[in-house]
């Protein structure tokens, strides 16, 4: 089996390398793909929509459609997870005894099947693979998950100057909730944003992306033709492709976010929501 | 864009890339694949695609490695090739 | 001995992408690991990825960003001088679209350990050949 993998992946690979020789040069600045559609992007893209990225342009402007179902299948991979490895039911969710740590004593109570729980505050329920968490992990990442955040919040609305946008400063928002996951534990995280949150915040940014294209088609445009809602904005219809970016860049953002830190629960806690990574 | 550092990043990313899939252990494996991804994420920075670079360092050496991680913890490190 | 040097500066970046992609189509047909079939197929993402960005560069240009794009009006951008965006703008794009079908890539193998016990692809095999057998 290995050899013949190796050997039609070897001839598939020379036939490819012999390929490459009818290729343009690489960095050749007259080469197909830099000589029918992308010159007008570079040459209009801030006199036609004021914003100097020009991939931030493209991607949420020009090619709308594209980022759009893009942001549908982030959407629908999240909902695919969800519905795999979420399990509901109790007796399958939670082991048949149920273990409790005395907060202020660090002693564990093991409850059997039928046992009642304490009802104290000072008790908190932990999972058969609980550690003791290392402080210094704890605190660095509590003093440093803010700052993560406002970075991320920087990368979505600086993206029409800088690189960055919609998907980056969601990815980043997900991995500081990710991050607070990893160095606290699962339940802390859900309990700071919840499941339901998750669901509904992925739901919304796709909501978000696809309601600034209908509201174009209700103002008389095309879909997703961010000059029809100048009236809106109260800008002219340059700056309002402009801010329609940013309009459809939060939704992004907010779909990407919730969708990472959404498969993160499901794939840490193999849909069980307690016991984590 | 100077293209003999681009190609020491392109062997480092190959060799990186071997590893990721010859190791016989898969948190090993998964480590090696974060590495993977930022090399590839240092060629795309050379190569001017800033945009690109910032979306892999962000999701292909932050994400998926942890996503790869949780999954080795929820099965198993046991690979046989 | 230059022409060499220039064949190589212009093709050598096609070439690591398709090494790149064997790598990981290797790992898909060969190993028998799911983990490291996932890898393979993360690996053959990130080589097209590459190709398209190679596409993209260009000598002597800048990043897409239009330089001192707040107050300009009068002179327009020249496309020699900056990067073609349109490959960046697809790629961005499939990269993130890439992590998510890893996470149902894994969701997936994790629910076939959670059956069989197993993520070795022959161990699999054997195991649900003996289910049927056990039927009969």
């Amino acid at each position: 089996m290995k050899i013949v993998a190796l050997a039609s992946v070897l001839l598939c690979g020379g036939i490819l390398i012999f390929g490459t020789a009818g290729f343009p040069d690489f960095g050749d600045p007259l080469s197909p793909p830099a000589s029918h559609v992308s010159p007008h992007y570079i040459e209009e893209a801030v006199a036609e929509t004021s914003v100097p990225n020009i991939v931030t342009a493209v991607l949420a402007d020009y090619r709308g459609f594209d980022t759009l179902f893009e942001t549908a299948v982030v959407f629908s991979a999240a909902m695919a997870c969800f519905f795999l490895l979420r399990v509901f039911r109790e007796d399958e969710r939670s082991p048949s005894e149920k273990l409790y740590r005395h907060l202020p004593t660090g002693i564990i109570l093991r409850i059997d099947p039928g046992g009642k729980a304490p009802q104290s505050n000072e008790f908190e329920p932990i999972d058969p693979t609980w550690v003791p968490h290392d402080m210094i992990v704890k605190t660095t990442t509590r003093l440093i998950i803010p700052f993560i955040q406002l970075f991320g919040l920087y990368v979505i609305a600086h993206g029409h100057h800088s690189p960055g946008g919609g998907f980056q400063g969601g990815v980043i928002l997900g991995s500081s909730l990710i991050l607070y996951a990893l160095s606290q534990n699962l339940r802390m995280a859900i309990g700071r944003m919840g499941e339901t949150v998750s669901a509904v915040f992925c739901a919304a940014g796709v909501f978000i992306y696809a309601g600034a294209g209908a509201l174009c088609l209700l103002m008389g445009a095309n879909f997703l033709d961010y000059a029809a809602l100048s009236p809106l904005f109260g800008v002219d219809a340059i700056q309002a492709r402009s801010l329609g970016i940013l309009v459809v860049e939060i939704g992004v953002g907010l779909a990407v976010m919730s969708a990472m830190v959404w498969i993160y629960y499901n794939l840490a806690s193999v849909g069980r929501h307690q016991e984590g990574l | 864009m100077s293209w003999p550092m681009d190609m020491l990043i392109l062997v480092f990313v190959i060799i990186s890339g071997i590893g990721a899939i010859t190791v016989r252990d898969l948190l090993g494996a998964a480590i090696l694949f974060g590495a993977y991804s930022f090399l590839m994420c240092i060629l795309w920075a050379i190569m001017g695609a800033v945009d690109v670079a910032f979306t892999e360092a962000s999701v292909g050496a932050g994400v998926s490695t942890v996503l790869f991680v949780a999954a080795v913890f929820r099965t198993t490190r046991r690979t046989r090739d | 001995m230059n022409e060499w040097i220039a064949f190589l500066a212009g093709k050598f970046n096609y070439w690591g992408f398709i090494v790149l992609m064997m790598i990981g189509i290797y790992a898909i047909i060969a190993k028998k690991n799911l983990i490291k079939k996932i890898i393979g197929m993360n690996i053959f993402q990130t080589a097209i990825i590459l190709f398209y960005v190679s596409t993209a560069a260009k000598r002597d240009a800048g990043i897409p960003i239009i330089t001192h794009g707040h107050g300009m009006s009068g002179h327009s951008a020249r496309a020699v001088d900056y990067i073609n965006p349109l490959p960046h703008v697809l790629m961005l794009t499939a990269i993130v679209v890439s992590v998510a079908t890893l996470g149902v890539a894994l969701t997936l193998a994790v629910k076939v350990y959670r059956q069989y016990g197993s993520l070795e692809e022959d161990e699999i095999a054997d195991s649900i050949r003996a289910r049927a057998g056990g039927d009969q």
